[in-house]
């Protein structure tokens, strides 16, 4: 529809037509006062100038912001995106400006790639290039492709399409919210289809990688650590838009990492996991290693290292048994 | 000489964004001043000087931010011109979230943080609707969700802009921002005739000119009364 023609339609016609305008016209206060049946050219020619200046408002901006929603929105809904299947990362430069010394990298769906380095060696640029889908234009001169191919700018610079989804110890809920409210304002954020069916597998899973478990009501403010990662997760696996996740460390406490990573690569997500822990560095199919901003080596997770991990894991258990048994009270060894 | 107007609500961090970026864009080998607006005290320009940009800073003391903004912005740039600046930035922070000191043909920044509230965006008005570039910021400190919901939260309201994401401590996302700020082809001379992109609000009402009493009798000129 032209600018011209939306402006023969009201508010409600306009409603009805593209249901996802109800935000778009949250965000426009004046609208909300007037009468929804009437057309928007009518409306607009009743705002004199003084309420324009109190709405800080601006008719030729409103009806070109109004176009351009629709017509990205009617982008986004209508074409069925095609998913992101392998990430490739092509060779650029270290730091000093040496030449990275692989073919190239790959990240498929459904794996997971662990990223180890001292702090400050790279791993965010890393990050970042991926991010922007750089080509040749970062200070690495890396290049990405998706599904092998150079991919679009859109990627870049739109709102609602981003690339890599990240959790990080650091992150907290700050909204004063309920569970259920949270994953409701999300999932209507995402325009997702039946929500309820939706945020309730959210809430399952993360009550089954939280050691204790919490309601639909609980606030989330109000989550323990090992909930709030749970929900984190959980919600990026099953809600974020974004098909590849970055993880940055899971601490061991209260959450069941292995099922957490499941989860992950069970939505057909790309994982990266910067960590040092050798459970996960092993979980991993692969590993980078980062030196002085450049990829250093590309590590196959070996047989014997995947031996290993059965050992590490064991021994892991042997801990949170302990662990538990102490929150249980008990005495864990007899004078 | 390019020039750049970025603003947003005090301690968004645009600051830290913009040293971030012109990092990048130094090391690229472009010139960089700035100007910071503020209204009663900054220290960010010991920031930029720090960081070994030319910088100038205005306080607009008893005015009205804005209006001290636009009745400003010419002479700076004018400076910055003399100074031979390839980029010249302008910092000014939006303290009544009404005004927007973008001026129409040049690239208009907004720095938003994620920690604001989810019903910030609808309540900042023209220095988000009609940024051309919006910047959201303490992105690691939230969850994944909760920057999502933000970024279509602001999305709704300025759906033309392009949205990134950048850590203002790390700089994540600052080299990618920087590339968007400076263009070598663009070239501005004056900013004589430009027009701003938004009126600043009307008020000349009797407290603008120093009344400081309260009471029916004490109130002239553009006064309006709450609605109870």
């Amino acid at each position: 529809m032209s600018q011209q023609e939306l402006l023969q339609y009201s508010p409600q016609q306009l409603l009805k037509i593209y249901p996802f305008l109800e935000s778009f016209f949250a965000g426009q206060n004046w609208i909300l006062k007037q009468n929804h049946q009437q057309k928007l050219i009518e409306l607009l020619d009743q705002l004199d100038e003084e309420q324009q200046e109190d709405h800080a408002f601006d008719k030729a901006d409103f009806i070109e912001q109004l176009h351009d929603f629709i017509s990205q929105m009617e982008a986004f809904v209508g074409q069925k995106e095609k998913s992101v299947e392998t990430l490739t990362v092509l060779p650029g430069n270290d730091k000093s400006g040496n030449p990275e010394n692989f073919e190239q990298l790959i990240f498929k769906t459904k794996t997971i790639t662990s990223i180890v380095g001292p702090t400050g060696s790279g791993k965010s640029r890393l990050l970042a290039d991926i991010e922007w889908v750089a080509q040749a234009d970062t200070p690495t001169l890396r290049k990405v492709l998706i599904n092998n191919e150079k991919p679009d700018n859109s990627w870049r610079f739109s709102g609602n399409k981003k690339l890599v989804a990240q959790l990080s110890q650091n992150m907290n809920f700050v909204m004063d919210l309920s569970v259920q409210e949270f994953l409701e304002l999300h999932a209507k954020s995402r325009m997702a289809a039946n929500a309820d069916v939706l945020i309730k597998r959210i809430i399952d899973a993360a009550n089954e990688l939280a050691g204790e478990k919490f309601l639909p009501e609980t606030p989330i403010t109000s989550l323990s650590g090992g909930q709030s990662r749970a929900l984190m997760i959980a919600d990026t696996a099953l809600l974020s838009q974004s098909p590849v996740v970055l993880i940055d460390e899971i601490e061991n406490a209260g959450i069941d990492r292995k099922k957490a990573l499941k989860i992950l690569t069970g939505e057909d997500k790309i994982v990266l996991m910067a960590t040092h822990d050798p459970i996960l560095a092993l979980m991993a199919d692969q590993r980078i290693v980062i030196k002085n901003g450049g990829i250093h080596k590309i590590i196959q997770t070996t047989e014997g290292e995947k031996a290993m991990l059965k050992q590490l894991e064991m021994a892991d258990q042997k801990l949170q048994n302990l662990r538990a048994r102490l929150r249980g009270g008990e005495v864990l060894a007899e004078a | 000489m390019n020039l750049v107007t970025i603003s947003g609500p005090p301690s968004s961090g645009k600051t830290a964004v913009i040293l971030k970026a012109a990092e990048s864009l130094m090391k690229r080998g472009v010139k960089i001043g700035a100007v910071k607006f503020d209204c009663l005290h900054t220290d960010d320009d010991l920031a930029y000087e720090k960081a070994g940009i030319p910088v100038k800073k205005g306080l607009s003391g008893s005015l009205c931010p804005d209006h001290y903004f636009v009745s400003n912005i010419e002479a700076v740039t004018d400076w910055g011109i003399k100074e031979n600046f390839d980029l010249l930035i302008s910092e000014s922070a939006g303290l009544c979230n009404r005004c927007s000191p973008y001026i129409k043909e040049i690239k208009a920044v907004c720095v938003i943080d994620n920690l604001s509230g989810i019903n910030t965006p609808k309540k900042i008005g023209p220095m988000l609707r009609m940024a051309d570039i919006i910047v959201i910021t303490k992105g690691d400190i939230v969850s994944q969700a909760e920057r999502e919901v933000f970024a279509a939260g602001v999305y709704a309201v300025n759906p033309s802009a392009i949205i990134m994401h950048i850590n203002g401590l790390t700089g994540q996302g600052a080299f990618e921002f920087s590339t968007l700020l400076y263009d070598e082809n663009t070239q501005i001379d004056t900013l004589k005739g430009k027009k701003l992109r938004f009126s600043m609000p009307s008020a000349l009402c009797s407290y603008c000119l120093g009344e400081t009493r309260i009471g029916e009798s004490y109130q002239m000129g553009n006064v309006r009364k709450i609605n109870l």
